[in-house]
């Protein structure tokens, strides 16, 4: 019994983890399937856009410049240990647009918007309105979850690429002010050493955060407990899940287009 | 109209409908009363489908209410909530006119507005609530603009979740009048779950006593009093004296 209680309860967990990845696959490829099938909601999408990507735009903006400003700090300080102080600008360009851009912009991303999407649908369950949409004949999964998805594919991708330009932007205002760098030279060195498949990469992880951090908040809030206790574990829970897949996703796919 | 056949519902290892058989004539108003946590809601969402029953059958107009085009069975029906349920992104008309924005009863926006201002003024309020959200109003006033939200489409059937749940007496009496007065007018078929006897009184054609998961008693309203079921009488007189326990 003594040996058995904890080979028990690994067993659950383990089951348990298994179950929630199977259901959050599940409502995934459902959250897909209802983007193509009407009816569509426009207005829900429209707010939807606005909310995840226009709103965003200030803390995204704000990341980006500090975190592009900081690289450049850093990339210099690092380089001219071995004299290369003048690969900033490139260093900070592929810096920001293969990783830090994307990854900063979708933790931000989860950060703000998972949650305030998980706790409204929770929030929505808890008083009843998700079997009140029901009882209205409109399908939640179509109403809330779909549109959501939607926008943040659609909007992250360029949320990203603005956080990168501004992310780029800080590192010029840094080199060019602090460090004495030429600032036609910082642009044209920029420019030459990025490639179109840079650019690409930060766009296709845009859209496969943006997607993952609607999901997730989509998600815990349909299968949210009851209570203020419940909405603010499914709060906390699609936060925590869209962070890891986020920067697990990262991993993945830049194994698989950086890894030749 | 509906009719439960035989339904048994668990949630893990608690039974919650062991076998309810019930019977709701069209027209006619049915009031379902029972403890708390006896399965009165649970049957309620049964019927829309909210909650998929174990085993057993509920019918409306004699078809299988699991079957079929689920969009256009909910098109006959209209609920009022609990605790209202309304859109809180939403103002009070567009909450009161969302099937008829949206859907098979889609009508033009203008229309559709019309409609919902004609519905509130029927429930007692005026046209200026409309572009309110519900946030600002009271407990009474959303449990009204739900009311009309429930009858915008001129539904066939209506179902009333506590109906006065968290309101005041007088305000619970207005709402169980109206309800009263909408349902006649309307020749809707009502489904009514609540433990408030006011309720019971003001709403009822004929009432049903859900305890340990079957229909206990059923009969119409005027009978309920000299009925002789203890645990009817229990519950009427509100005694913790009596056949059901008043832990559960």
């Amino acid at each position: 019994m003594i040996l058995t209680t904890p080979l028990a309860a690994l067993g659950r967990s383990t089951l348990a983890v298994f179950a929630t990845i199977g259901q959050v696959t599940i409502f995934a490829l459902q959250a897909i399937l209802h983007i193509f099938r009407p009816p569509f909601y426009g207005r829900e999408f429209a707010i939807a856009l606005l909310n995840i990507g226009w709103l965003s735009l200030p803390v995204v903006g704000l990341t980006a410049i500090f975190t592009g400003g900081a690289l450049a700090l850093q990339i210099y300080d690092g380089g001219s240990r071995f004299s290369a102080e003048a690969v900033v600008p490139q260093i900070v360009a592929i810096g920001m647009v293969r990783e830090l851009g994307p990854v900063l912009v979708g933790l931000m991303v989860a950060a703000r918007v998972t949650s305030s999407i998980a706790a409204e649908i929770a929030t929505m369950k808890v008083t009843e309105q998700i079997d009140a949409l029901t009882t209205l004949s409109t399908h939640p999964m179509k109403y809330l979850t779909a549109p959501r998805v939607l926008a943040a594919l659609i909007v992250v991708p360029i949320l990203v690429g603005i956080g990168d330009i501004i992310g780029i932007y800080g590192g010029f205002v840094v080199g060019t002010q602090q460090l004495g760098f030429n600032p036609a030279t910082y642009v044209t060195n920029t420019v030459d050493f990025l490639q179109r498949s840079d650019i690409v990469s930060s766009l296709i992880k845009g859209a496969a955060f943006g997607g993952i951090a609607a999901t997730m908040g989509c998600y815990y809030g349909m299968n949210s407990g009851r209570g203020a206790q419940g909405v603010g574990q499914a709060t906390k829970a699609s936060v925590q899940a869209a962070a890891v897949l986020i920067l697990a996703a990262n991993f993945m796919l830049t194994s698989l287009f950086f890894s030749s | 109209m509906i009719t439960f056949e035989n339904v048994h519902k668990s949630f893990g290892p608690k039974k919650v409908l062991q076998g309810v058989t019930l019977d709701i004539p069209r027209g006619e108003s049915m009031v379902i009363i029972g403890g708390s946590g006896t399965g009165k809601s649970v049957a309620l969402k049964s019927v829309l489908g909210l909650i998929t029953p174990d085993s057993g059958q509920i019918l409306v107009d004699g078809q299988d209410a699991t079957r079929g085009d689920h969009d256009a069975f909910l098109a006959r029906f209209g609920m009022l909530f609990q605790g209202g349920a309304l859109f809180d992104s939403l103002p009070v008309w567009q909450n009161v006119a969302f099937r008829l924005l949206r859907g098979s009863l889609k009508r033009p926006r203008s229309e559709a507005r019309e409609i919902a201002i004609e519905k509130l003024r029927r429930v007692g309020l005026t046209p200026d609530v409309a572009d309110l959200f519900p946030s600002e109003l009271s407990g009474g006033m959303q449990k009204r603009v739900g009311l009309a939200r429930a009858i915008a489409a001129d539904p066939e059937i209506i179902f009333f979740d506590e109906p006065t749940t968290g309101l005041d007496p007088i305000m619970s009496g207005v709402i169980n009048d109206l309800i009263r007065e909408i349902v006649v007018e309307m020749g809707a078929t009502a489904m009514t779950i609540t433990h408030d006897m006011s309720s019971v009184r003001a709403i009822a054609d004929k009432v049903a006593m859900l305890h340990d998961g079957v229909i206990q008693w059923t009969g119409p309203v005027a009978d309920m009093d000299t009925s002789g079921d203890p645990y009817l009488t229990q519950f009427i007189s509100g005694s913790a004296e009596g056949p059901i326990e008043a832990v559960r």
